[in-house]
């Protein structure tokens, strides 16, 4: 798949370009030229089953396979037209604007108001106490849980609910003001109550950011997203708005895949 | 991307989908030999199919609350996707069509059962001429439906303009005899009732030519196709 896939959301700008990426892990091929444009200010799912490529796919967007050993990636990939796997990147300042959040909720073992101001911090963005105090309370109100923990920041952000700590390490995310924000199966370890909290939060967010998700919910993906793009042994099979992707997906692979056909 | 054949993975979800299948199957199997009994009862002027058809029709009815039943269950258990999605979907749709037509094939029956107090008329081959190409519309919209078939479907689809033109030619024929001899006016307006029934049940096969075509293709059967 040589050509740049399409953009399903021709209004929006594109945000990410990839251009026949691929990524091996000590020689054997865990991507096959992956080509996609995907929109800024809205959300894009990546849905496919597991070892099919989306999360490889996914981590090349904040470069964290640089820290695996024996990983090779190629091609090309842009955000905002800049290729981030550019040798001038500092893959640490990348990963403040490509923001990530993982299945599992991480806080670190420090306060609600350290680990939100955690960033900041090491990023030099507040230039003084009042300053930082603005971007942490900011940050959790996008992420919709200041009015549950404004009186407690001293707390742990271990003593908080699974939900709440995946909304504090969104919050997290926010406050060092990311381009783009990447979702590893961010519901997949919470209950029904804190995951519909966690989408609405989504679907909020998406005014801002360009955000891709990647989720082994259908319903989820159908939910949350505009575009959805599935994966399949390391191919990009069929991406596009996500109503047609589940009303109507084009590939026989994909409608398996979808209403549970898959061998 | 028409409807898969591959199995599910989980079998439950794959059987369910079938028995939904079969539902429509046997929805469709009565209500066709209840519309085919009504007819040759209105053509016999016989009384006696009532309870006949009054018995199929509690059948019918029953399997459409089945199926109903069915396509809830699907929907709070498996969340349907695409084709499975489709399917469901017009399913219900479907059976509710067809609930209609068993509703008005009875209607016709018992036209019939009024018909028989009159002597006969010829106006009554009009109506068997129209019952043949109902009787055939409905039939192939149901065989579409079992092989999930777009050609028959659009085909039907296409037949209903003949089924409301022979409808209006008909009706105009019925006015005239009646105006003529003001002894038609009793059986003729059972007639026409019956008349007015079978276009309704044209009317109800062209809306499960366009589920199956919805079904099948994921796009709707739109007028630019009619010629």
């Amino acid at each position: 798949m040589t050509d740049a896939i399409h953009n399903p959301a021709d209004e929006l700008p594109i945000k990410v370009a990839a251009r026949d990426v691929t990524v091996s892990y000590s020689g054997k091929q865990a991507l096959h030229n992956v080509s996609i444009d995907i929109p800024d200010r809205s959300v894009t799912a990546f849905i496919g089953p597991s070892g099919c490529g989306k999360s490889t796919f996914l981590r090349c967007l904040n470069r964290m396979n640089d820290t695996i050993e024996g990983a090779k990636v190629g091609g090309s990939l842009t955000i905002d037209g800049q290729e981030i796997n550019d040798k001038s990147i500092d893959p640490v300042v990348l990963r403040a604007s490509v923001g990530m959040v993982f299945q599992k909720p991480n806080p670190f073992p420090k306060s609600i108001y350290d680990n939100v101001a955690y960033g900041p911090r090491i990023h030099g963005l507040a230039l003084s106490r009042p300053e930082l105090d603005e971007i942490v309370e900011n940050a959790l109100h996008k992420a919709g849980l200041w009015a549950e923990v404004s009186d407690r920041l001293a707390h742990p952000g271990t003593s908080l609910s699974g939900g709440q700590q995946q909304r504090l390490v969104i919050a997290r995310a926010i406050a060092v003001n990311p381009e783009v924000i990447l979702m590893d199966e961010p519901c997949s370890a919470l209950d029904p109550i804190a995951t519909a909290r966690i989408e609405e939060l989504i679907d909020e967010l998406r005014e801002n950011y360009c955000i891709i998700i990647v989720t082994h919910s259908m319903q989820q993906a159908a939910r949350v997203s505009q575009q959805t793009a599935f994966f399949h042994m390391g191919n990009l099979v069929e991406y596009g708005p996500t109503e047609d992707i589940f009303t109507n997906p084009r590939d026989t692979r994909t409608q398996d895949y979808i209403t549970g056909r898959f061998g | 991307m028409a409807l898969s054949r591959t199995a599910h993975i989980v079998t439950a979800y794959g059987e369910e989908l079938d028995q939904l299948a079969d539902d429509l199957a046997r929805m469709g199997g009565l209500v066709e030999t209840q519309l085919e009994k009504a007819i040759a009862a209105v053509v016999r002027r016989d009384a006696s199919v009532k309870p006949d058809i009054k018995a199929r029709e509690a059948q019918v009815n029953a399997l459409q609350v089945d199926v109903e039943k069915r396509v809830l269950r699907l929907f709070a258990l498996r969340q349907p996707l695409a084709t499975d999605l489709r399917m469901t979907i017009s399913a219900l749709k479907i059976a509710t069509d067809l609930e209609r037509v068993g509703d008005l094939a009875k209607n016709i029956a018992y036209r019939a059962g009024d018909l028989a107090g009159y002597a006969p008329v010829s106006l009554t081959q009009q109506v068997e001429r129209l019952g043949a190409i109902v009787i055939k519309q409905l039939r192939e919209v149901l065989d579409a439906l079992s092989s999930a078939d777009v050609e028959p479907a659009v085909r039907v689809w296409h037949s209903d303009d003949e089924v409301d033109e022979r409808y209006n030619t008909l009706v105009r024929e019925m006015l005239l005899s009646m105006t003529e001899d003001s002894g038609l006016v009793g059986p003729g307006v059972h007639i026409l009732f019956v008349a007015k029934n079978l276009e309704r049940i044209g009317d109800h096969a062209t809306n499960i030519a366009e589920a199956v075509h919805f079904m099948v293709t994921a796009s709707p059967l739109v007028e630019d196709g009619k010629s």
